[in-house]
Formats: structure tokens, sequence, C-alpha cells
């Protein structure tokens, strides 16, 4: 590291430059990944967070069911089955409906009402009939408290608890039972047989028959983690979040490559000079991988901290996922990919012609 | 230790042809002494030292450092060679722009595997040697030609080498200070008891030198 070091110190307008780019590019990844996570979880988290492995879709009527929310209705029927296969050790039935509800200050605010028997694992406490439980985000933004009544699609509905935020579809959650749910449904789209739930949520054992109940029942289940993509939007937002991310990625690893391959050519009279001296071939490698490693820390590292910064910041009003995986981990990938790139770049240190630097024409 | 160079043939392919960069070169230098060697420009100066070197494998003949044979050594074994026996001092000065004076000593030192903080003090004192004392902190940009080339001679003998390669030293300094170097290339060879070959093609400086040898078209003649 003897050269590298007083290189950076001799050209430090070019590697400052370097390491600039380094750190925006590192702060993007770090801010678009807590945008990515924050939204996500406004996108699923009352569904990730389902204290269950399964869910069961059905499909609406006669037809075949899929793997989506909007249009999965399930049937006491269907219900019995799945209460009756072998590994399942708990059913729930679960309705979801996007609605929009009236607060008494007059305003409107969209929410999701999660429907579900007060004794569910996943039914906050206060869940019962003709009421409701709300997420304290919709609690805050609305100034609601305990005890307000709001008015939705089955009436006027009492407040009967505030408890933590869970959102869906980018709206916050509202608890009640399926018996209110449905009430609030049928109100909807009137005529309409009215199911039972929207999906069931389930509890099974490793070795459980799913494919059994799920063909006797014509139903499809997935694994809780599968299922967030049921949720309309969020493939799509995710996906192409998730491009960005990877593009960004490999703009940098890019970057960085391209800039050490001008550097290294341009100092192949010092490699070359070094050569001749006697200088190993692994110490000059060693000496330029360690130049780059520097100035990765460096700019993924300030990047990184300006990223936690603003995140933070930008938490109060953007949904915004400060943790290890939204920031350490974008870091290093960062630092990995920008290795990846010197690497490749200073591969032609091994090439240069110490002999070159015993001619006159330098 | 001696340098000794018997029966060297050089040659570079070019085209249909081949090129005799040097043919039959035989030669000998003793610990402590000076030995010159000039011709014109192309005839193989540059060559006979890069043999010398290690550099360039000869198609022909031996070259001897002390006892070792180099002429049978891998890549490796040469890199070491010339890390810890042969000083070479360039044509161009060749020092490594972002190092300070000091530094570029250190800098062998430290591919030695050495610590180039203990290395430090004798770096300062060789400078001293060849008149650099207080200017060891700076930069190349910040030296004359001349300071240039003592710095790339002290580099040279950094390892205490036995062998000294020194190729034209003096083509790009004025004749007052191209014979400073020339007298300090000849203390330091009696100085350190090293082997020294000067090529140049300046006459002028031949008066410092212990012997002389001239060269023409690859082979050497008085
Ligand atoms: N890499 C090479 N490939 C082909 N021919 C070469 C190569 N290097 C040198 N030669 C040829 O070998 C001969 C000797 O070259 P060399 O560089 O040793 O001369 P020189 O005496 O050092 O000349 P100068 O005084 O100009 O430095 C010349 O004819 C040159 O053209
Ligand atoms: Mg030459």
């Amino acid at each position: 590291m003897f050269v590298a070091i007083r290189d950076i110190r001799f050209a430090k307008g070019r590697f400052a430059l370097m390491g600039s780019v380094v750190a925006l590019i590192t702060l993007l990844i770090v801010l678009l990944s807590g945008l990515t996570s924050g939204l996500a979880d406004r996108s699923v988290s009352a569904v990730r967070n389902l204290p269950a492995t399964h869910l069961v879709f059905g499909g609406a009527g006669d037809e075949q069911p899929e793997k989506s929310f909007a249009d999965s209705t399930v049937t006491p029927r269907q219900r019995a089955v799945w209460e009756n296969t072998a590994g399942v050790r708990r059913v729930s039935p679960l309705g979801i409906t996007t609605t929009r509800v009236g607060t008494p200050n007059g305003s409107e605010a969209s929410a999701t009402v999660f429907g579900l028997p007060p004794d569910a694992p996943s039914a906050p406490t206060g869940t019962s009939d003709s009421a409701v439980v709300i997420s304290r985000s919709l609690a805050e933004e609305q100034r609601l408290h305990t005890g307000d009544r709001l008015s939705t699609t089955a009436g006027e509905l009492p407040v009967s608890a505030i408890t933590s935020d869970e959102f869906y579809s980018h709206t916050p959650v509202i608890w009640t039972t399926l018996d209110t749910w449905r009430e609030l449904r049928t109100a909807r789209s009137a005529g309409a047989e009215t199911p039972l739930a929207t999906v069931l949520s389930v509890e099974a054992e490793p070795d459980a028959r799913l494919s059994e109940a799920d063909s006797a029942a014509n139903t499809l289940s997935a694994t809780v983690g599968d299922s967030l993509e049921a949720v309309g939007s969020f493939s799509s937002e995710n996906g192409s979040l998730l491009t960005m991310r990877l593009l960004l990625y490999a703009i940098s690893a890019l970057v960085i490559g391209a800039f050490l391959t001008v550097w290294t050519i341009q100092r192949s009279g010092d490699v070359a000079v070094l050569k001749a001296l006697g200088g190993s071939t692994g110490y000059l490698l060693r000496d330029a991988l360690a130049q780059s490693l520097i100035v990765l820390l460096a700019g993924a590292g300030l990047g990184g901290a300006a990223g936690v910064a603003l995140g933070s910041a930008a938490g109060e009003v953007v949904p915004f996922e400060l943790t290890a995986r939204t920031t350490l981990v974008p870091v290093l990938v960062m630092i990995a990919l920008g290795m990846v790139g010197a690497a490749l770049a200073v591969r032609r240190i091994t090439s240069v012609e110490p002999l070159t630097a015993l001619g006159a024409g330098r | 230790m001696s340098l000794r160079l018997h029966g060297i043939g050089l040659t570079y392919p070019d085209g249909e042809r081949t090129v005799h960069a040097l043919d039959e070169v035989s030669l000998r230098v003793d610990p402590g002494e000076l030995l010159a060697v000039t011709g014109p420009s192309g005839s193989g100066k540059s060559s006979l030292l890069a043999v010398a070197a290690g550099l360039v494998r000869p198609t022909a003949g031996s070259v001897h450092v002390g006892e070792t044979d180099i002429t049978g050594l891998n890549g490796a074994a040469l890199s070491r060679l010339r890390l810890n026996r042969i000083g070479i001092v360039f044509q161009q000065h060749n020092l490594v722009a972002s190092l300070t004076a000091v530094e570029q000593l250190q800098v062998t030192e430290h591919m030695r595997g050495r610590s180039a903080r203990k290395a430090r003090d004798k770096a300062v004192q060789l400078l001293a040697t060849v008149g650099l004392s207080g200017k060891q902190h700076r930069r190349p940009s910040r030296l004359s030609g001349g300071e240039r080339q003592r710095v790339n001679i002290a580099r040279a003998l950094t390892a205490r080498p036995e062998v000294l390669l020194v190729d034209e030293p003096t083509a790009a300094l004025d004749q007052e200070r191209g014979a400073r170097i020339v007298e300090l290339l000849r203390d330091v060879t009696r100085q350190y008891g090293v082997a020294t070959v000067l090529v140049t093609h300046d006459t002028q400086h031949l008066a410092q030198t212990d012997r002389t040898v001239a060269i023409h078209d690859g082979k050497l003649s008085g």
C-alpha cells in the first residue's frame, strides 16, 4: 500500500472525483433501498405479518382460483375441506376490502378493512362486531380517538381501539369481525352471493397435504411470502424499483472499472519502472487493489452515511425503512462490485513489460 | 562480486529477417570497477544492459552475477535478483511522480518486504551521499534534471547491489552536471565496491572511468 496511498494523495482531485461518484451512487442506492422497503411495507405489511404459513385463494363462483386478493373469495365448504386436511393446524377466514371511511370531522380516508374472527391470532384486542380497531397512523392522520364514530358502507362504526400500524396496498388497515366485514362488503356489491371471506389464512405443518386440499376444495394455496404478489400493485412496483437498483449497481461497477482502467494505463510507466527495479507483479497488484479498496471504502462509506442521514430525515414524510438490509447491504455490495471492476481493470498490470522502463521513450 | 558476460548473442525478429543486436559479446567487470561502454545509437548498448539485468533473455551465451548464472533463472527469480543484487540507473530518471525523493528509495525497500519506515534513515543518508541533503521531501517535479538523476542513482544503490547498470545518465544534462554525475558514479563504485557498467555515447566523461569498451553493430572492440 506504500505507493497506493501516495498516489491518492498526489492525484487528490481525480480520486476525490472517483470517490464522489461512488458516494453518490451509493447514496442513491441506499435511498432507493430504503424507499423500496418502506413502500413494500406500505403495500403488504398486513399480509406479510399474518401469523400464518400459507394463504388459500378461491375463485369467484365457478372460476378457477387465482393468486389475487381482488379476485379471491372462499366459501364455508372450502373452509371445511381445509380444516379437515391432515397437517393443517389452524384455518381462519380473512376478509379484505379496501374502502373509504368518513371521519367525525368530515374528511374521508382510504382504508382496508380486515374482517376476521375475534379469536383469530392476528385479531388485535378490541376486535368486535359493529366496531373497528384502527392503525395508529390513521388515527394520527385523521386525529381519531377511541370512541369516535367512522361512517362506512355498513353504517356508523365506533373506534374500539387503536393499534400498531399495518398497511395493505398503501392504505392503513382497520380490523373488524367477519360479520361486520360482510355487511360492509354486501352494501358495496348488493345482490351478489355473500362469501365467507376473501382468503383463508392457514397454519400448516411442513408435511401437510396442501395440494390435495387445493384440488378437493378448488383453491390455490401459497406461502405468505409468495402471496405478497397477490396484492395488486406490489410486483410491478417492487420490480421496477429493483431494476433501478440493479442498474445502479451495474453502472457503478462499470464506472469504477473504466476509471481504474484509464488510471492503470496512465501509470503503466511507473509500473514498468517498479517491475524493472525488481518489484513482483503480486506486490504491484496488491498495491493497486488496496488503492481501489481505499477509494471504495471512503466513497461507499460516505455515501452510505449520507443515505442514512437523508433517509431518516425523509422517513418523516415518506415511507422509508432504515435497517441493515437497506443500508449496510447496499454499501457492502457496492464495495464488492467495485472490487470486481477494479480487479478487471488492474489485471493489465500483469502484462506490463519491465523492459519498456529501459527505453528512452518514456 | 563480479559481473561476467560470456559469448552473448541477442537477435530481435524484424519482419522476415532478424536483427543481431548483440553478437558474441563477452566482458567482465570487477567489484569497485567502473566500465564505460560507448557506441553510436542503435549499436546495442541498451540491449547489453537489458541482458545483464535479466530483462531480456539472450539468444546465446551466459550472464553471471557473482556465482549465479542468471540465464537459467525464471521470471520471479530474476525479479528477486534485480531487487536485491542489481541496481539499475535509467536513461530517463524514471522516478515515480507521486513519491518524494526519500520515498523513491523507501519503496524499493518496501518491495523487498522490509519496513519502509525503518529504511528511512538509511535512505536520507544515501541521498546525502549523492548530494541531496535537505531535498528528500521533494517530488520529482520540484527537482532539477541533475537532482533527479542523483535520486535515480541513490535508488539503485539502496539495496547495496553487487552490480550497477547505468544507461546514459548524462543524456538529459549539460556538460557540467553530466561530469558531476559520472564523478558521483565513480565515487559510489569505489565506496560500495560495486561492479558498474556505464553506457554513454559521451566521450567527454571517459577520463573518469577505469576502462572503456566500444560497441559497434552489437560487437565489442577496444
Ligand atoms: N524490441 C526490439 N525489437 C526489435 N529490434 C530492437 C528492439 N530493441 C532494440 N532493437 C534493435 O536492436 C539494436 C540495438 O538497440 P539498442 O537499443 O540496444 O541500441 P542503443 O545502442 O542503446 O541505441 P541508443 O544509443 O539510441 O539508445 C537496434 O538496431 C534496435 O533497432
Ligand atoms: Mg539505448
